[in-house]
C-alpha cells in the first residue's frame, strides 16, 4: 500500500510539474519535450490504476504521434522568433493578473466540486458495464467496444479520416512553373496533334511553325 | 494520505486541468504552446474519466477516453495543419499579431 502511494506520488509530482514546464518553458521544443513526459507519467498512472490498454494506447497515440507531429510543426516553423515570453510580456501586461485570478477561482471550484462530492444512492445501480475482473483490460474493451459502441467506433474512425483529410487540404500547396506529368492528356493525344505530313517540293525545303 | 482513493486522482486532474487553463490564459506570444495546453486540459479530461470508471467499477468510462484520445488527436492535427497555413500566409505565429479579425 505504501509503495503503491509512493509511486503514485512520485509519477504526479512529474507530471504536475512537466505540466508546468509546458507552459513557461522558454523555448517551444523544451515544451514539447516535457509535454511528452507528461503523457508519458500519465500513462504510467493509467496502467498503475488497473486501465493498462489506455495507458498503452496513449503512449502510441500522444508520444509516437501527436507529439512528433508537434515537433515537426516547431522545427518547421521558426522557432528562434517565436520564443515563449510571457513574463516579461511587453506594456500591456494586465492581462496577467486577471488570467491567475481566474485560474486560482477554476482550481477552487474544482476542488470544492470534488470535495463535496458524494455517490448519488442509486448510482452502483445504474452502472452499464461493469467491469469483469477475470478478463484484462483489452479484452473487455474489446468486446464492448465492437459490440455495444460500434456506431460511436465507426464514427470515430470517420472523424479521424475527416482530420486526415482536412489537414492535407489545409496544408496542400499548388506551386506555379512546375512541370508535371498529366496522364489524361498523355493518354488522349492523339496521332495528328503530333505528327504532320508535309509535301516536299524539290530543293525549297520546309518551313517549319509557319 | 496513504491510501489513494478516488480523490487524489480527481485532484491531480484539478491541477493539470487548471495549469492547462493558466498556459492558455497568460500565454501571448506562441499559438503552438496553447495548442499544447489544449492537449493538456484533455489529458486532465481523460484523467477523471478512467479514474471514475475504475473506481465505481464501469467501463464505460474507459470507452468514452478512448473516444477523447480519437478527438484529441484528430484536433492536434488540424490546428497544426492552420498554424502551418498561417504562418505561410503572414509570416508569425504570435499570438499578439494575429489581429485580423480585430476590425
Amino acid at each position: 500500500m505504501i509503495a503503491h502511494a509512493i509511486i503514485f506520488y512520485i509519477f504526479s509530482l512529474i507530471a504536475i510539474v512537466s505540466a508546468i514546464m509546458v507552459t513557461v518553458s522558454k523555448n517551444t521544443v523544451n515544451s514539447v519535450f516535457f509535454l511528452i513526459l507528461d503523457f508519458i507519467s500519465i500513462s504510467c498512472l493509467f496502467i498503475m490504476i488497473g486501465a493498462e490498454f489506455l495507458g498503452m494506447i496513449m503512449l502510441i497515440v500522444y508520444v509516437g504521434a501527436v507529439a512528433v507531429l508537434f515537433l515537426f510543426v516547431v522545427m518547421m516553423l521558426n522557432v528562434a522568433q517565436q520564443k515563449n515570453e510571457w513574463f516579461n510580456s511587453s506594456g500591456r501586461s494586465s492581462h496577467i493578473p486577471v488570467g491567475l485570478l481566474i485560474s486560482i477561482i477554476i482550481f477552487f471550484e474544482l476542488i470544492i466540486v470534488i470535495g463535496g462530492w458524494k455517490y448519488k444512492p442509486d448510482l452502483l445501480d445504474s452502472i452499464a458495464i461493469e467491469i469483469n475482473t477475470e478478463l484484462t483490460n483489452t479484452q473487455s474493451l474489446g468486446s464492448i467496444i465492437y459490440t455495444d459502441y460500434i456506431h460511436l467506433f465507426q464514427l470515430s474512425g470517420m472523424v479521424l479520416l475527416v482530420a486526415m483529410i482536412g489537414a492535407i487540404v489545409l496544408t496542400f500547396r499548388q506551386r506555379s512553373g512546375v512541370k508535371r506529368q498529366s496522364y489524361f492528356k498523355q493518354i488522349s493525344r492523339d496521332r495528328k496533334d503530333g505528327i504532320e505530313l508535309v509535301d516536299v517540293e524539290n530543293n525549297k525545303g520546309v518551313k517549319i511553325d509557319a | 494520505m496513504l491510501s489513494i482513493g478516488l480523490g487524489h486522482y480527481l485532484t491531480l486532474a484539478a491541477i493539470i486541468f487548471t495549469i492547462g487553463i493558466v498556459g492558455i490564459f497568460l500565454n501571448r506570444k506562441n499559438i503552438i504552446v496553447i495548442l499544447m495546453s489544449i492537449e493538456l486540459i484533455l489529458l486532465a479530461v481523460n484523467i477523471n474519466l478512467v479514474s471514475f470508471s475504475i473506481f465505481i467499477n464501469d467501463l464505460s468510462g474507459q470507452v468514452f477516453t478512448l473516444f477523447i484520445l480519437t478527438v484529441a488527436a484528430a484536433e492536434a492535427a488540424i490546428g497544426l495543419a492552420i498554424i502551418v497555413v498561417y504562418y505561410r500566409n503572414s509570416g508569425t505565429i504570435r499570438v499578439e499579431e494575429i489581429d485580423r479579425l480585430k476590425g
